[in-house]
């Protein structure tokens, strides 16, 4: 252990810990910027870039004081080293950095998107702004957006959070720092358009932003207008997440469960049916389930099938392949994601017999997702032009609405979903964490293969925030062996492991872009980098999931009704036509990436 | 050419160039063999010793000069370029500033030939460890 | 005979002019035209004890010669053959005569180490270079020295890097040889990008297998068998002639397996920079050759450590590899001999600015301001008075005439509130204004800052724009106040040596300079009238005889006919709109009555 004095404060700490976490430890906040760390998932962004978090070194390892400032995110303690995080030098050199940073933001708080969640106003706060000394030039960028998101660079402030989640985490390398000086921004490569770089949607970038340079392309107003049109019959189905993480926009704690809040809030800003995506992803693993045994079955007779079979829940992981293994396009689950299977049951069957037009029916989801806003828009989801699914809206947009209807998410009763669309077991529940697909799947695929009940349905093995799991699950003497990631670099590796010939023999992997899962999604509310707030989303969702009475999709009577009246077998020809998708080589769209 | 295989062999081989550089300085006829370093680095050339040089070479060759010219790196005198230095057998070496078309002829007839001085000699003012 | 007599500007401007036209006269008078001959040379650089005269071939220096002297110079020492003993140098350590320049102390002021062989060997020929004693250092080490006795002489040498922080060298290869490892790299800084500075370029284009030498020394110090130079791609002729070094020294064994017998294998590689001057700072440089975005990432962990490719590196600039062969076949106590107590060895500057000698000098560490100036740079442009020397580049200070007897080294001119940098030197005179020529440096900074941390990307651009707002003519008090704040928080907070010491130029002359800061912001006046904001052309309308050609040379019609007839003149007077004046100053340029002035 080392000894540092930060404050007059001494305290021992591990050698390689910085000042930061240090000051931390010693309840210490020093403000940050730049910096950002989900503790326990593998990323931290420590450029040193915003200058904020800097104080004086009045001891060093030398036993003399340092010459200049250092960054406490990026600096380690040292013997024997004594700190001082608020002296006079250090309060004038971090309020002026900030009133430089300021010089340059356009200030417009009160429109922007980030107001109130903003860590630069929050900053701004602490240390006491109330004037900009520097009056000067301003940067000013091309606005630009995709189906997900929206860039706003004049408000960039180069903490290069984005650029870090998107080249170390993602492996995507959309966004980097271009420029140099004052100029310098984060940007696609030769500041071409977002939309046309290798950028997959999962939106992670926004998720991470800690100003208004990258927010959400908002359809808030498009959803009102259906539900305000009485022509429109307008469905809105709920995915798995976003029970878990609703209630912090309404100030519950992180980790509370709000389903029935949630459908009671549906019906009270409008919605004509209150529905569960967690019911089409019981209807996803029927499919991807049998899907998997089909293949499984075709390599022990013999014939040639690819395996491993991927996971195609996650839109910006189906995008993320498409650009960058145009080769290995039949690897994926052919298998629509649940917001998908959901619109088109929606549209198909449910339209017919409720006996509604399907250009009258607006179909809704509320996603913690970015991705899904573009995944809805895709051609192949389209019939006659007419979507599967109208619109996505993420956790926080949903938030939004119900804040603008003037209702206390706190203070509503808790209602069922409606039905044939609502009811869902244990293991839809937990498509919502990483590794969930995968029990889900494991607990419907065993049973249908095996004949048997699935002796411990807890397949502990794949839970937690590890950033890429694998087991082995005996199927009755045969070793079925499955792999757990999220983080499109760490998909890139199974990916490119599948390439070089598979050689652990995966026979089934789940990927999921966001960190945790899509509780760690890009829609979901501001986590701010604090890690136990994803912890407790993953906690939350295998509470929801052990409180079922049914927790095995092929359980779910809904499901098994729908198949008897509608669908005939899972895999079958009516569910190929409305369940299934082809995947398309969008490699073409890629700029070189690399490690 | 052969590798160098030893420091020994290095040493040896030293001399040897020394010898020869000497060799061909005080060669056959001292009287004809004159050398001429052309200060070539970026600034030189900028300043137009390249074509300098060729002009002197063609100018020597039509004098029926025996002249070993050879490019060397900056002298230092950059107010100066291009500078050229001229060692005449039996003299100090001097260093010409400003060379152009017109003073390289100059230095060429009057002082390679004649012995006689002109103008534009920068003094060294430095002094060179070996 | 000859009698060379030193036309340069410090010598005329004491008429030296007249002193050869006396020599010609009398030596006609004499009938000696033809025997002796009078020319006139260049500066002999010695202008503080001129006018010079130098008779040849017995090398006879005469020093302050007056026009009336040369009668005695032709009777005595052309005629007679006899010395004139009271125009000689005299010698300030011994009082001793001196008659040969090769013995007077100036022409010592100038020590060529790292040039040595810079305009003295071809080098595009590596025989010559070997008959230099080139690769000898190489071969003393590999067959004679440890690696770690080869790092202690490099640390007992005392040199310290010449890429402008000092940072000992030996000390340095030492913590980089600690950290063994399979893959190491010697790296060299050949991103030169101070403006002016350029004697790294004169290196590697004059004596290119000095640094292929050094770099393959400190390979075997350090235990790394990969050498990277990084070099500007506008270093065309550089690169040209470093290819043909390496690719003579691989034919000869130097380069590659097995060198001199010895089992040791070395060999270089070059890789090109795109001139961001970003990336001469070392973790920059090392990002930039990595092929990822060259900016610089905080110190720890240093290259010696986690360098190109994570594995630990050394990195040297030229002129510091340019010293080690020489370092290591005449020993560390000779270099140490050299220089002042703490700066060993020597330092090459790009002298530059209003001075008459402009050119690539080397001199030893300890060498004062004045001396460089005065007697290497041969005093300032056309006699005008001294100002400011910058040194350091745009990391650097100006320094005024109270510092001319600062001896050059690195912890004297951080003193003084400069730095030594990597060796531009910028002399000034009353022509240039400070304001002005900090706003130069800010620019250059801005323009080649990286953007990565705040303070740097913005603070840096607020200064230049409270720099100009004072050029211009709308300055504050205040913004002198905001200007030394940020100054000093830019200092103190940002992330790499750019940022930190970028408002060095600004600091140093709001300290040395503050009148001249002060009568911009409060009397709106540039003095050395180069703020043309803050110039007002005025036609005086008593002297001008109304001939009209102010208004012809005027490029923006600001000049028209009054309907004034001074006194004594038959045509009306001119006069400036100076709303439409653009400050051109061709109006002066042109008039032959002194009747335009600048106010």
């Amino acid at each position: 252990m080392i000894n540092v004095t930060i404050d007059n404060k001494q305290i021992q700490v591990e050698p390689g810990t910085t000042i930061l976490k240090a000051a931390r430890q010693a309840g210490i906040d020093i403000p940050t910027l730049c910096y950002f760390e989900l503790a326990g998932m593998k990323f931290e962004n420590k450029p040193g870039g915003c200058r904020v978090c800097v104080v004086e070194v009045v001891k060093d390892f030398n036993g003399k004081p340092r010459r200049n400032l250092a960054p406490a995110c990026a600096t380690d303690c040292v013997e024997g080293m004594e700190v001082l995080t608020h002296s006079p030098r250090v309060i004038n050199a971090r309020k002026t950095v900030v009133e430089l940073i300021l010089s340059d933001h356009p200030n417009d708080c009160l429109q922007c998107e980030k107001s109130g969640d903003c860590e630069l106003q929050a900053l701004a706060q602490k240390l006491g702004i109330r004037n900009i000394p520097f009056k000067g030039e301003q940067s000013t960028y091309r606005k630009d957006q995709t189906l997900s998101i929206v860039r706003d660079v004049d408000k960039c402030v180069m903490c290069r959070r984005c650029e870090t989640m998107c080249n170390t985490i993602q492996s995507v390398g959309a966004l980097s720092a271009v420029n140099r000086g004052f100029q310098a921004v984060v940007a696609p490569a030769f500041e071409m358009d977002l939309a046309e770089s290798s950028c997959v949607n999962c939106g992670q970038c926004v998720q991470v932003c800690p100003v208004g340079a990258l927010t959400l392309r908002d359809n808030i107003s498009d959803v009102m207008a259906a539900i305000n049109d009485p022509t429109k019959t307008v469905v809105v189905q709920s995915a798995p997440a976003v029970r878990v993480a609703l209630g912090e926009e309404f100030g519950m704690e992180p980790g509370t469960i709000v389903t029935g809040k949630m459908a009671a809030a549906m019906r009270r800003v409008g919605f004509d049916y209150a529905f569960d995506t967690d019911w089409s992803a019981d209807l996803t693993i029927m499919e991807e389930g049998t899907e998997l045994l089909g293949r499984v079955k075709k390599v022990l007779n013999g014939e040639k099938a690819a395996l491993p079979l991927f996971t195609s829940c996650c839109p910006g992981w189906v995008t993320f392949y498409e650009k960058n293994f145009p080769d290995l396009l039949d690897y994926p689950s052919t298998a629509k994601s649940p917001q998908q299977m959901f619109g088109a049951v929606a549209k198909n069957y449910f339209a017919q017999k409720i006996g509604v037009k399907r250009e009258d029916m607006v179909v809704v989801s509320i996603m913690p997702c970015l991705a899904k806003k573009s995944e809805c828009a895709r051609d192949e989801f389209k019939v006659n032009g007419n979507p599967d699914v109208d619109f996505s809206l993420t956790t926080r947009e949903f938030a939004h609405m119900i804040k603008q209807c003037n209702i206390d998410l706190n203070n509503l009763p808790e209602e069922d979903f409606d039905s044939p669309l609502g009811q869902s077991t244990g293991a839809a529940v937990i498509f919502g964490a990483t590794g969930g697909v995968m029990e889900a799947a494991v607990r419907t695929a065993y049973e249908v293969y095996t004949g048997k009940p699935l002796a411990n349905i807890d397949l502990e093995v794949v839970r937690g925030l590890e950033g890429m799991k694998e087991a082995t699950v005996d199927f009755n003497g045969l070793p079925v062996h499955v792999g757990v990631c999220y983080g499109l670099a760490n998909a890139r590796k199974m990916m490119e492991e599948v390439r070089n010939g598979n050689p652990r023999g995966f026979h089934f992997i789940e990927v999921m872009a966001c960190p945790g899962g899509c509780i760690g999604g890009a829609g979901q509310p501001y986590h701010h980098g604090n890690s136990d707030i994803i912890r407790k989303r993953m906690e939350a969702t295998y509470r929801e999931d052990a409180g079922k009475p049914i927790r095995k999709s092929h359980e779910n009577p809904d499901i098994i009704a729908i198949y008897k009246e509608y669908y005939g077998e899972p895999c079958g020809h009516l569910s190929h036509e409305q369940l299934h998708t082809h995947y398309f080589d969008k490699s073409q769209h890629v700029e070189a990436c690399g490690e | 050419m052969a590798k160098v295989k030893s420091l020994a062999e290095l040493k040896a081989m030293r001399e040897k160039l020394q010898s020869n550089l000497d060799l061909r300085e005080k060669s056959n006829d001292p009287d004809s063999l004159v050398q001429i370093k052309v200060a070539m680095a970026t600034c030189g050339i900028a300043a137009g010793a390249k074509q300098v040089m060729e002009h002197m070479m063609e100018k020597a060759d039509e004098l029926k000069l025996a002249i070993v010219f050879t490019q060397t790196g900056c002298m230092g005198y950059c107010h100066a370029e291009p500078t050229i230095e001229v060692k005449c057998p039996g003299r100090d070496p001097l260093v010409f500033g400003h060379v152009d078309n017109n003073k390289a002829d100059e230095i060429l007839t009057k002082y390679v030939m004649n012995n006689e001085m002109v103008e534009g000699i920068i003094p060294v003012n430095y002094e060179t460890i070996g | 005979m000859h009698v060379l007599c030193c036309g340069g500007t410090g010598c005329q401007a004491s008429a030296s002019a007249q002193i050869v036209k006396n020599f010609e006269t009398i030596l006609a008078e004499k009938g000696l035209q033809d025997e002796v001959q009078v020319i006139k040379t260049g500066c002999f650089g010695f202008c503080e004890k001129g006018p010079i005269v130098k008779i040849m071939p017995d090398n006879t220096f005469y020093v302050q010669v007056k026009p009336e002297d040369v009668e005695k110079i032709v009777n005595e020492h052309i005629i007679k053959g006899r010395k004139v003993t009271d125009l000689l140098y005299l010698d300030p350590e011994n009082q001793e005569h001196v008659a040969d320049s090769k013995h007077m102390g100036f022409y010592r002021k100038q020590l060529r180490i790292a040039l040595r062989n810079c305009g003295f060997v071809n080098p595009e020929d590596i025989d010559e270079c070997i008959s230099r004693g080139g690769y000898e250092g190489l071969g003393k080490c590999l067959t004679e020295m440890t690696p770690q006795q080869v790092i202690d002489e490099v640390t007992k040498s005392g040199l310290r890097g010449r890429g402008g922080a000092g940072f000992p060298t030996g000390v340095k290869w030492g913590l980089c040889a600690k950290n063994k490892c399979d893959e190491m790299y010697v790296i060299c800084n050949a991103d030169e990008g101070d403006p002016g500075a350029f004697m790294d370029r004169s290196i590697m284009e004059g004596d290119p297998h000095s640094i292929v030498e050094a770099m393959a020394i400190c390979g075997y110090a350090i235990g790394a068998t990969h050498g990277l130079v990084y070099i500007r791609a506008e270093y065309p002729l550089a690169i040209h002639r470093l290819q043909i070094a390496i690719a003579q020294a691989r034919e000869y064994g130097l380069l590659g397996e097995d060198i001199l017998g010895t089992g040791f294998n070395f060999d270089i590689e070059l890789r090109y920079g795109a001139g961001a001057f970003v990336c001469g700072e070392e973790t920059a440089l090392i990002h930039s050759m990595e092929g990822k975005r060259g900016e610089p990432t905080f110190k720890p962990p240093f290259p010696a450590v986690a360098g190109y490719n994570m594995k630990p590196s050394n990195v040297n600039n030229v002129e510091t590899f340019a010293n080690i062969p020489i370092i290591i076949t005449k020993g560390a106590d000779w270099f140490q001999s050299i220089g002042s107590e703490k700066s060993k060895g020597t330092k090459v500057f790009a002298l530059a600015g209003q001075i008459n000698n402009v050119g690539l000098i080397e001199v030893p560490m300890g060498t004062t301001l004045r001396d460089i100036i005065y007697e290497i740079g041969g005093g300032i442009k056309g006699g005008r008075q001294f100002k400011a020397v910058q040194t350091g580049g745009p990391s650097g200070g100006c320094l005024t005439a109270k510092h001319l007897d600062t001896q050059i080294d690195y912890d004297s001119l951080v003193a003084a509130g400069s730095m030594m940098g990597s060796g531009g030197m910028v002399v000034m005179d009353e022509t240039s204004c400070m304001v002005a020529i900090a706003k130069f440096y800010l620019e250059f900074t801005c323009e080649e800052s990286c953007g990565k941390c705040s303070p740097c990307r913005i603070g840096n651009k607020r200064m230049l724009e409270i720099l100009t707002k004072i050029t211009e003519g709308n300055g504050t008090m205040e913004d002198l106040q905001e200007l030394r704040n940020l100054a000093a928080v830019i200092k103190d907070a940002a992330l790499c040596g750019l940022g930190q010491t970028s408002p060095n130029p600004v600091l140093s002359t709001l300290d040395n300079f503050w009148d001249e800061y002060v009568e911009h912001v409060v009397d709106k006046k540039c003095r050395a009238g180069v703020c043309k904001k803050l110039m007002n052309y005025e036609i005086d309308k008593e002297k001008c005889i109304g001939c009209g050609k102010c208004a012809k040379n005027c490029p923006g019609e600001a000049i028209s006919k009054t309907d004034y007839i001074a006194e004594g003149h038959k045509l009306p007077s001119m006069w400036i709109d100076t709303t439409k004046c653009i400050k051109c100053g061709a109006c002066i340029a042109g008039c032959k009555f002194g009747a335009i002035s600048v106010k």
